[in-house]
């Protein structure tokens, strides 16, 4: 380790403790064989979402004996994110890198991998190849079967079957829960709609209250979203006194009236199997996708806006997908009218990767 | 079916129009204030920032909202007069203490607002204009907060105390002419002293709005730039108090555009629908800036104009 390498934040330090006390953790990392965990997120830790959910399954980590996490929030999906992983990995002796956000990936976690190969870099979004660095990996969760569970308690709560989707950008993984959460809803509600705004922005809350509004003015009495924290989307709705489905994280304490339920990654299964995997010394998986069937997603207890039914039909629906029951079982067509899925696909399917279309059934447009 | 459609948004910018306007409101009757004194405070997005998470801190350990509206104030009137402090000193610019003023705002509330995301604190209330229509979307847009009527009336107010008042003639003259506010006696940097400390207070007013009624959490990414946008606003309004209550209204029923088109089935093009507020500024300012009258109105001591 040069000084030239040496990130802002180790200067920092060094020029308060002095170069000698910067340099020592690193030794001792070596010396030792502790985990030292660095997390990073691109937003607040507690944002009732994405970031949230990260963090409390982090929580969970700091619990098992020989982990120590280190945590460094709001950084941006910069140069800065390289920044904060290197003085992690020289200041305080991480070995294990966690890159929580999409725009970490490329070109930021691949470069560090190549410049540290002692330390195992993990980034959650399906996007390591073989190409790619080998102790670098992805894990993710496929979010989109918690939401398609929310669809069925959904169509079941809903008195009108219109059903309101507060949506942030037109990407793969959030068209694939708009339509997820529409087969869901057309599961036990065979005339639900669902009805998509698209607020262009991954956190906007003057945007998204308005969003929520004008889908209820429109005649919707469930509302759901995908955004980075849908806090606002569930307050606004519950002060209107209109039903909510959550998203990522727990919200039910948001909407003691109206929550259904909420779809929620349970990142603690994938950390809990790293820390086990590094406490015995035996290498990362490089790849790591998963949704119910191994116990990597779950949905929020169910709240007063779920009818006995729909908690009825939504526990099996969840038992149906930890057994391996597909969602997207053809024909189904866009709702331009194209046919799209042909036949049965699995939940894991790449083709659902590049999802760029709307189910028949959706009011909405990506365009 | 269009008729319909097109009533629906029309209510919706009626209600966008009454419910986002209010911090742009009381962001831009700040501004117009301190810059009428010949100063600009480009740091009240951080008074709005950091006003919304003392509004929502103190209403949650006292319970009662309106306690957070005046502490809210009370840190904006705080951070404005840090700006108007520092720029007493000699050789110091305005514009640059005010972006120092709007990171240090942002980074104090971020800082001490951690704790607050989680918890629910009372909000305002709203007083409901429309229940007597019948129609749910109609009363839901004439639910208003009664900020909204403050920020009114304080623009009448101010619209009439500039004109009439001897304090309003002290502050237009300290804004369009230093030497002879000096020569008349009057303390150049103490009026706008007291114009930036009383334009923060209200921005401050404008962040409890925001924390505390619409959309009524207190988040980081609660403001995304709207201080900024008011700021700027004053600029369209053309130091007019009057003018920046329509700039802001313009400008919150121009955002409900985006979202209520995509509710009426509009949904093509919402990229450009959310653009709206931004476009539809922009092409006003060119039509209302390149007269000769928005030249006189322009307070001559203001750093961008000499």
């Amino acid at each position: 380790m040069s000084l030239i390498n040496l990130s802002r934040r180790s200067v920092l330090k060094a020029g308060a403790a002095g170069l000698a006390a910067a340099a020592l953790p690193m030794g001792l990392a070596r010396a030792q064989t502790p985990i030292v965990l660095g997390a990073v997120y691109v937003g607040p830790r507690d944002d009732f979402g994405w970031n949230q959910a990260h963090a409390t399954a982090m929580e969970i980590l700091k619990t098992v004996p020989g982990v120590t996490v280190i945590e460094e929030e709001n950084v941006p999906e910069t140069d800065a994110v390289s920044q904060s992983i290197e003085s992690m990995i020289n200041l305080d002796g991480a070995n294990l890198i966690l890159a929580t956000s999409f725009g970490y990936y490329s070109p930021f976690v691949v470069e560090l991998a190549k410049k540290y190969p002692d330390v195992q870099f993990r980034h959650a979004a399906p996007l390591w190849t073989d190409a790619d660095p080998t102790n670098a990996g992805s894990y993710f969760c496929y979010l989109n079967q918690g939401h398609y569970v929310d669809g069925v308690a959904a169509g079941l709560s809903s008195p009108t079957g219109k059903l309101g989707f507060v949506a942030a950008k037109p990407i793969p993984s959030v068209l694939s829960n708009i339509n997820s959460f529409l087969l869901g809803a057309k599961k036990t509600n065979p005339n639900a709609t669902v009805q998509v705004i698209f607020t262009g922005e991954w956190s906007m809350p003057v945007r998204e209250a308005e969003a929520t509004n004008a889908l209820i003015d429109a005649g919707c009495d469930v509302i759901t979203c995908h955004v980075d924290g849908p806090k606002v989307v569930v307050e606004t709705a519950e002060g209107r006194g209109v039903k909510t489905c959550g998203h990522n994280a727990s919200q039910a304490p948001l909407a003691p009236n109206g929550f259904i339920t909420g779809a929620e990654y349970k990142w603690s299964t994938i950390y809990a199997m790293y820390a086990d995997l590094l406490a015995k010394g035996e290498p990362l998986p490089n790849f790591v996708a998963g949704g119910y069937h191994n116990d990597m997603l779950q949905n929020t207890p169910y709240g007063a806006g779920a009818t006995p039914e729909a908690i009825t039909a939504a526990d099996a629906a969840i038992a149906a997908l930890k057994a391996g029951e597909p969602i997207y079982v053809g024909p189904l067509k866009d709702n331009a009218g194209n046919v799209v899925i042909e036949g049965a696909m699995d939940n894991y399917d790449p083709v659902l990767d590049g999802m760029n279309y709307l189910l028949e059934g959706v009011v909405g447009s990506i365009t | 079916m269009m008729d319909s459609a097109f009533i629906t948004v029309l209510i919706a910018m009626l209600g966008g129009a009454i419910r986002v306007s209010t911090p742009f409101m009381f962001v831009a009757l700040g501004e117009c204030l301190t810059e009428k004194s010949g100063r600009i405070n480009l740091g009240l997005e951080g008074n709005l920032v950091l006003g919304a998470m003392v509004a929502y801190a103190i209403s949650f350990h006292t319970g009662n909202p309106w306690i957070g509206v005046l502490a809210a104030g009370g840190s904006g009137l705080i951070l404005g007069a840090l700006h108007g402090y520092i720029c007493k000193l000699p050789k110091v610019n305005d514009i640059a203490v005010g972006i120092a003023i709007m990171s240090f705002g942002t980074g104090v509330a971020f800082f001490f607002g951690k704790p607050y995301i989680q918890p629910s604190a009372p909000r305002l209330d709203a007083i409901h204009l429309g229940d007597w229509t019948g129609n749910s979307a109609l009363a839901q847009a004439l639910q208003v907060n009664p900020l909204f009527f403050v920020g009114i009336i304080l623009a009448v107010a101010m619209s009439w105390a500039f004109a009439n008042t001897r304090w309003g003639l002290i502050v237009r003259m300290t804004g369009d002419s230093a030497a002879s506010a000096r020569a008349m006696g009057v303390s150049v940097d103490w009026v706008r002293f007291l114009a930036t400390a009383a334009g923060g207070f209200l921005a401050g007013v404008g962040g409890a709005f925001l924390s505390l009624y619409y959309p009524g959490s207190w988040n980081q990414g609660l403001s995304s730039g709207q201080g900024l946008m008011a700021v700027a606003l004053v600029i369209f309004a053309r130091w007019d108090p009057i003018r920046c209550i329509w700039a802001a209204l313009l400008f919150g029923a121009a955002g409900a555009i985006g979202p209520s088109l995509q509710s009426v089935g509009i949904s093509q093009g919402y990229y450009f629908f959310n653009a709206a507020p931004y476009i539809l500024t922009l092409f006003i300012m060119i039509a209302s800036a390149r007269s000769k009258g928005a030249a006189r109105e322009v307070p001559g001591e203001l750093s961008i104009t000499k």
